[in-house]
């Protein structure tokens, strides 16, 4: 009886590894098509994959990651990079990676469909989005004069124990990188400082207006899309919560470029250029109009979706997104204890 | 002549035999050790990975990175949290523990089972449930809270099972003595709960350590949460491998002061016979607070994630049961979890066999290596992965084989624990007569001892089964593209405050815990003969 019930334990248990052993192998060998580093939101990179494969039947894995992560992973990985094309949410991450030389210019055809502003000049990497800076209120609590006039007045010991950020995520190191490239390191370091004195940290965007809508904190520095996104759905999240524009090229009306770019080391760089033409032609722009992103559109003549105000009337400061300095940011906040 | 050579026929034939068995049985020993000491070895890896990227950084950029303000700050919340958690969860555990094993509490096998249960309920969905209903919590109330709830049944089975052993003439002799019941309970049972309550309290201070998800939802920083965020800004810079190098600090120090704790005191029972069972204590009119307290844990560890589960599920009704993303994620987290469930237990399976067979001094540090690379937490095998991956042996960079070696090293003990206890119930003249009988010493002890250990082998490949079906980090960082198990799901969709659309791959987690965390609660019993 013993020996039975032992017996077929071990063969069961045989039968479970050889069965799992194929499977893992049939997992790993399954053809993948493209391979996308996505540092954009998942819904977005699936939606944008999604309709691509459908269009074109070119297949595409998405791994997801954060900004950085990815850049720094890239520059590690060198010629053996597994990853044939880098989207990211912001542009720092792409100016590391073209820093250290390992993009693919991008097709002239696709750098046509958006304007220069939008792109560096080198063309290694093409704008696929953007999103404002903005600081989400509490309604209930803030009238428009009380709010700060500037991203810099909330190192105001006024402020202190008032605001929210998400200091890890890649999103808000690019308003510091792009604080950096508009004030200096000097103004740079004494803000996070005085910031580290006078904000609470949240993990994450979206959590961080929670924050402001739960009453938890008086404002957060975050983009624009998060509260457009949950009005869409519940707005269960939002509905205390109201944006200030800082506007007046300030460094807190920042807009930020995501990028997408073909790495040099891909095995598959026609498919790969193929899917970045395709995000910022007409098939991807119109995703980013008529989706749930509600991020931006840059392809020329495409329009954002309806609920946005108007990009042009922002009035963001002018930063060239080819020099925006991710590995100082990252310092700069290690330094002041944020990070 | 012929008188005198028979008797001696087959005594010289036996010692033939006994010898040549010893002679072929010391051929396994070699081989076993040598495999035993190159999963140490590997296991030392991470270890080996910090010292190494210390030197590589340099003593002046490290101690930048090591002695300054955040770190403090970290090193601070660590302690609070291990010191508000693990005086709270043994408390509650010894209570609870006392209150199912050795009172007449009315329906105890029901409270205790449902004191086991949590364990179904992986951390960062009770963190989740918590937020869910209490949108504030946050900071160390809120953690030390869920912690308690999420981490307390590591310490009520061994002590409940501990409580079963014991021997009542102790109590008796005590309480002839004239010691009141309370002092019976704290100068007679409590001492004999030590190692049970030393262990318990290890395992759970080293997840308080090891653990990511839980910390992030209830916004309370640690080294784990500090490490990912690193991690996300600057992939394996310095400053995370730094970090790494003092959470790791961190675990060895708990190493050390559980071994102080401990002690070298005698817990065993000696005389003749064996013990009677103990009496259950008659409540009386505490009856009620002690089915207060019972109902009160199970209601905040068991209740709260249930109410909030149900609540997201109907309010997601059932579009988000989407069948291809979380059928998908729930057949790849099978797969990872069963294939290396029998991976982590083949790589123990050596070291487990030595310990039994032939303990001595190097088998002791050898099984010391293969458990402190389970006290590591994951974020951190998984960073030194990446790294040794990326830069030395870049075919193995985010493949199945380096996620499994992941895998393997944080679940060794966990695998070790139940193979040990079942090849020391499989009596080594099996092996020896199998060997006298012909076969080769590894046909031996796979057709004697591994048969016999089977449900020990069954029971270490459920564990850490379980282990990976709830793993988060070390599978985000090093999974291979396209691969999503349910945690990494759960975790992208609640990081987009996607409650509703978590709440299904939270409960398959759930179901697959569940048959796991009972198989646990019965071998608990089994080992006391119940």
């Amino acid at each position: 009886m013993t020996i039975s019930f032992s017996g077929s334990m071990s063969a069961l248990a045989f039968a479970a590894l050889f069965a799992s052993t194929g499977a893992t192998v049939a997992l790993a060998q399954e053809d993948i098509g493209i391979v996308v580093y996505n540092a954009q939101h998942e819904s977005l990179g699936v939606a944008w994959a999604e309709a691509f494969t459908k269009e074109t039947g070119i297949k595409v894995t998405l791994r997801k990651g954060s900004d950085m992560e990815f850049a720094n992973q890239i520059v590690q990985e060198g010629a053996a990079s597994p990853a044939d094309v880098f989207l990211t949410e912001n542009s720092p991450a792409m100016s590391l990676v073209d820093g250290a030389g390992l993009f693919e210019p991008v097709a002239a055809g696709t750098l046509a469909q958006v304007p220069e502003n939008f792109r560096p000049s080198n063309g290694h990497w093409i704008g696929v989005a953007a999103r404002s800076t903005v600081f989400a209120y509490d309604k209930t609590k803030l009238t428009e004069d009380k709010l700060p006039k500037s991203m810099l007045d909330l190192a105001d010991p006024s402020w202190k124990g008032r605001w929210a950020a998400s200091p890890a995520g890649a999103d808000f190191q690019a308003i510091v990188s792009a604080l950096l490239s508009l004030k200096g390191e000097e103004a740079t370091a004494s803000w996070l400082k005085a910031m580290k004195e006078n904000f609470t940290a949240y993990k994450g965007n979206s959590t961080a207006m929670k924050a402001v809508n739960a009453g938890e904190v008086e404002g957060a520095v975050i983009y624009h899309y998060y509260y457009f996104g949950d009005q869409a759905k519940t707005g269960e999240n939002s509905k205390n919560v109201a944006l200030h524009f800082f506007k007046n090229e300030d460094p807190g009306a920042f807009v930020s470029i995501s990028g997408g770019g073909v790495l040099a080391s891909s095995q598959h760089k026609e498919n790969a250029q193929k899917f970045l033409a395709w995000i910022t032609g007409k098939g991807g722009q119109g995703i980013l109009r008529d989706g749930t992103s509600f991020e931006y559109a840059v392809g020329n003549g495409e329009a954002s979706n309806k609920a946005l105000p108007a990009l042009s009337d922002l009035q963001y400061p002018k930063v060239d997104p080819a020099t925006l300095n991710s590995a100082k940011v990252t310092d700069l906040m290690t330094d002041a204890g944020l990070l | 002549m012929s008188a005198t050579a028979f008797p001696a026929e087959p005594v010289s034939a036996l010692r033939r035999l006994i010898i040549a068995a010893k002679g072929r049985s010391r051929v396994p020993y070699l081989w076993v050790t040598i495999v035993a000491a190159f999963v140490s070895l590997v296991s030392l890896m991470p270890l080996g990975f910090i010292a190494w990227v210390s030197v590589q950084t340099g003593w002046e950029t490290a101690s930048k990175l090591i002695f300054r303000g955040r770190v403090g700050e970290l090193l601070i919340n660590t302690a609070l949290l291990e010191l508000c958690t693990l005086p709270l969860t043994i408390a509650l555990s010894v209570a609870l523990a006392w209150l199912t094993e050795r009172t007449d509490l009315p329906g105890a096998r029901l409270w205790s089972m449902l004191a086991v249960a949590p364990l179904a309920v992986p951390a960062f969905v009770h963190s989740y449930a918590w937020i869910s209903l209490v949108p504030g919590l946050h900071g160390l109330t809120g953690g030390v809270l869920v912690s308690v709830l999420a981490y307390f049944p590591f310490l009520y089975l061994p002590v409940a099972a501990q409580l079963r052993r014991l021997d009542p003439a102790i109590e008796d002799a005590a309480a002839s003595l004239g010691l009141n019941p309370w002092q019976v309970f704290f100068r007679a049972v409590l001492p004999q709960l030590r190692l049970a309550i030393c262990g318990g309290s290890l395992l759970v201070g080293l997840h308080l350590l090891a653990e990511y998800g839980l910390y992030v939802m209830i916004r309370f920083d640690t080294f784990s949460t500090a490490i990912v965020d690193q991690f996300q800004s600057a992939f394996n810079g310095p400053a995370a491998n730094m970090l790494a190098g003092v959470l790791v600090s961190c675990c060895l120090l708990l190493l050390v002061i559980e071994a102080v704790l401990r002690g070298g005191e005698r817990y065993a029972r000696v005389g003749s016979g064996a013990a009677r069972p103990a009496d259950r204590r008659r409540l009386g009119h505490m009856v009620i607070p002690a089915i207060a307290l019972n109902a009160v844990t199970a209601a905040l560890a068991i209740g709260v994630p249930f109410v909030t589960l149900t609540r997201w599920l109907y309010i997601g009704g059932a579009e988000i049961w989407r069948i291809d993303l979380v059928g998908g994620a729930f057949g790849q987290t099978v797969v990872l979890a069963i294939a290396g469930g029998v991976l982590a237990t083949i790589a123990a399976a050596p070291m487990a066999w030595l310990s039994v067979r032939a303990p001595g001094r190097l088998q002791r540090i050898l099984e010391a290596c293969h458990y402190y690379v389970g006290s590591l937490p994951g974020v951190v095998v998984a960073l030194a992965l990446v790294t040794i991956t990326v830069r030395l042996v870049l075919p193995l960079y985010q493949t199945f084989a380096t996620l499994f070696l992941a895998y393997i090293m944080l679940f060794l003990p966990r695998a070790m624990v139940g193979l040990r206890t079942s090849i020391a119930q499989a009596p080594v003249e099996l092996e020896r007569a199998a060997m006298a009988l012909g076969r080769t010493p590894f046909q031996a002890v796979r057709q004697t001892t591994m048969r016999l250990a089977a449900p020990g082998i069954a029971a270490s490949t459920a564990l850490v089964a379980l282990g990976i079906t709830n793993e988060l980090t070390a599978t985000l960082m090093l999974s291979p593209t396209g691969v999503e198990t349910l945690a990494t799901k759960f975790w992208s969709l609640t990081s987009e405050i996607d409650y509703v659309a978590a709440a299904p791959y939270a409960v398959m987690m759930v179901l697959l815990s569940l048959p796991l965390t009972f198989l646990l609660y019965v071998q608990s019993r089994r080992a006391t003969g119940q």
